[in-house]
């Protein structure tokens, strides 16, 4: 608790580089799911061949992943970026289509009937009633990204997970704990602000 | 402001994947403000043949002629917001209030504010829900019967030529049914909109209908079979 205490500047700069790293990360995931969803939703067998492909991807250790990605990107943060933007795929994607799959099909029916053309469905209809779900997914993305992005540390990202490493390397468990503190705090913060932003997405 | 004539002819359709054909056969010809009601068990393809007109089912063979004009020539998109559609389960959004339910074809029409807000009010009116009391509500907010008034007039809101209802007033209890049967009835008389209405209750057909038309089995019935003779029967 000691560092946390002494050095709370740099802890701050570090969370503010490890929160952008995520929300860039994040921001790059939605524009890639988002879009993959929306057109799998309709497609059964397509979403079941892409989700069993993305699931593979998350089931790689992301030690390996990553190291993979130094060998390919270098050093920095484009490694551990790729490898957010990869693992959060899963869940994403995953969660699009069953928010979209949930739309009740009445409204569905009616907006088709009175003549909305297959984008303004989409956009009108089909991700405004899926949203509170597509909103809980980015959330439990959110949140496993800010653990994730930890990794970022040891290849000379940047973020809370450098001061964890530097911690592991000089034997300081004052610095791996006030790292570890830190990073959960994020998490949690995010989780706390997603969760309202659903709620309050919800009652509309 | 009058209805549109829908000509159908030798139409066949069949939903995706489905062996034997939903609608084989059908010819029916619906004059501008007739009042048609098609009647028959479940499954006899009376929903089909509706959602055949919007094209919201493709036809596998015949045509359908929207005063004249062959419906596969005309972009379904802009032609099924000249349409009025209201169907069992009303499908309010649920994301938007009764007022804006109620302009959505007026909107997608790019009618300006005030005209949509004009006409949204008189919509209301002509379902008798008081505009002050009802715009803000959200479909959540609705008895059935409500509800089923807001599908009506979200229907009607675009001045459409036609207007297609499947089993609308289906799901509501038998005295709020015939309060909006004698509505609608009056409604549609008053604006002359060509309707083609489906249900599976033959009183509600004859309270409504110009013209009752039977279908069994994915094709029309003459009225003179047994089939319809003895769906006219006591009951």
């Amino acid at each position: 608790m000691s560092y946390l205490l002494a050095h709370p500047l740099r802890i701050a700069a570090l969370t503010g580089a490890h929160l952008a790293l995520v929300a860039a990360a994040l921001a790059c995931a939605l524009a890639i799911a988002l879009p993959l969803g929306l057109l799998l939703a309709r497609r059964e067998r397509a979403s079941r061949a892409v989700l069993a492909l993305l699931g593979a991807i998350y089931t790689i250790p992301s030690l390996a992943l990553l190291a993979l990605l130094v060998e390919a990107l270098g050093l920095g943060p484009a490694p551990i970026f790729v490898a957010l933007v990869a693992y959060a795929q899963f869940v994403l994607v995953r969660n699009v289509i069953t928010a979209i799959r949930t739309v009740d099909p009445a409204q569905r029916d009616a907006a088709r009937g009175m003549g909305m053309s297959p984008l303004q469905q989409i956009a009108r209809i089909e991700v405004p009633l899926a949203m509170p779900i597509m909103l809980g997914g980015v959330r439990i993305a959110a949140v496993a990204m800010v653990a994730l992005a930890t990794l970022g540390g040891y290849v000379g990202a940047g973020g809370l997970g450098s001061l964890i490493f530097m911690g592991f390397t000089l034997h300081h468990a004052d610095e791996i704990i006030a790292g570890s503190i830190a990073v959960c705090s994020l998490a949690i913060a995010i989780d706390v602000v997603l969760r309202l932003a659903e709620r309050t997405v919800r009652a509309n | 402001m009058s209805g549109a004539s829908i000509r159908l002819t030798d139409v066949r359709a069949r939903y995706p994947n489905a062996g034997e054909a939903a609608i084989d056969g059908i010819s029916l010809d619906v004059h501008p403000g007739e009042f048609v009601v098609l009647v028959g068990p479940s499954g006899c393809g009376k929903s089909t043949l509706l959602r055949t007109v919007n094209r919201l089912v493709p036809l596998e063979h015949g045509r359908i002629e929207l005063d004249g004009v062959d419906t596969a020539t005309l972009d379904p998109v802009a032609m099924r917001r000249s349409i009025g559609y209201a169907i069992q389960a009303v499908g309010l959004f649920t994301h938007m209030s009764v007022a804006e339910n109620v302009g959505v074809v007026p909107s997608l029409l790019h009618w300006d504010r005030p005209r949509i807000d004009a006409r949204v009010d008189e919509m209301l009116e002509l379902v008798r829900l008081d505009p002050a009391r009802y715009r803000r509500r959200r479909p959540s907010e609705l008895s059935g019967g409500e509800a089923q008034r807001v599908g009506v007039a979200r229907a009607l809101a675009a001045e459409p030529r036609a207007l297609l209802m499947d089993e609308p007033f289906g799901a509501l209890d038998s005295i709020v049914r015939r309060t909006l049967q004698r509505e609608l009835h009056d409604i549609v008389r008053a604006t002359q909109t060509t309707t083609l209405f489906v249900t599976h209750d033959i009183r509600e057909a004859q309270r409504l209908a110009d013209r009752i038309v039977v279908m069994r089995s994915g094709r029309i019935e003459s009225p003179q079979s047994d089939f319809s003779r003895e769906l006219f029967s006591d009951e």
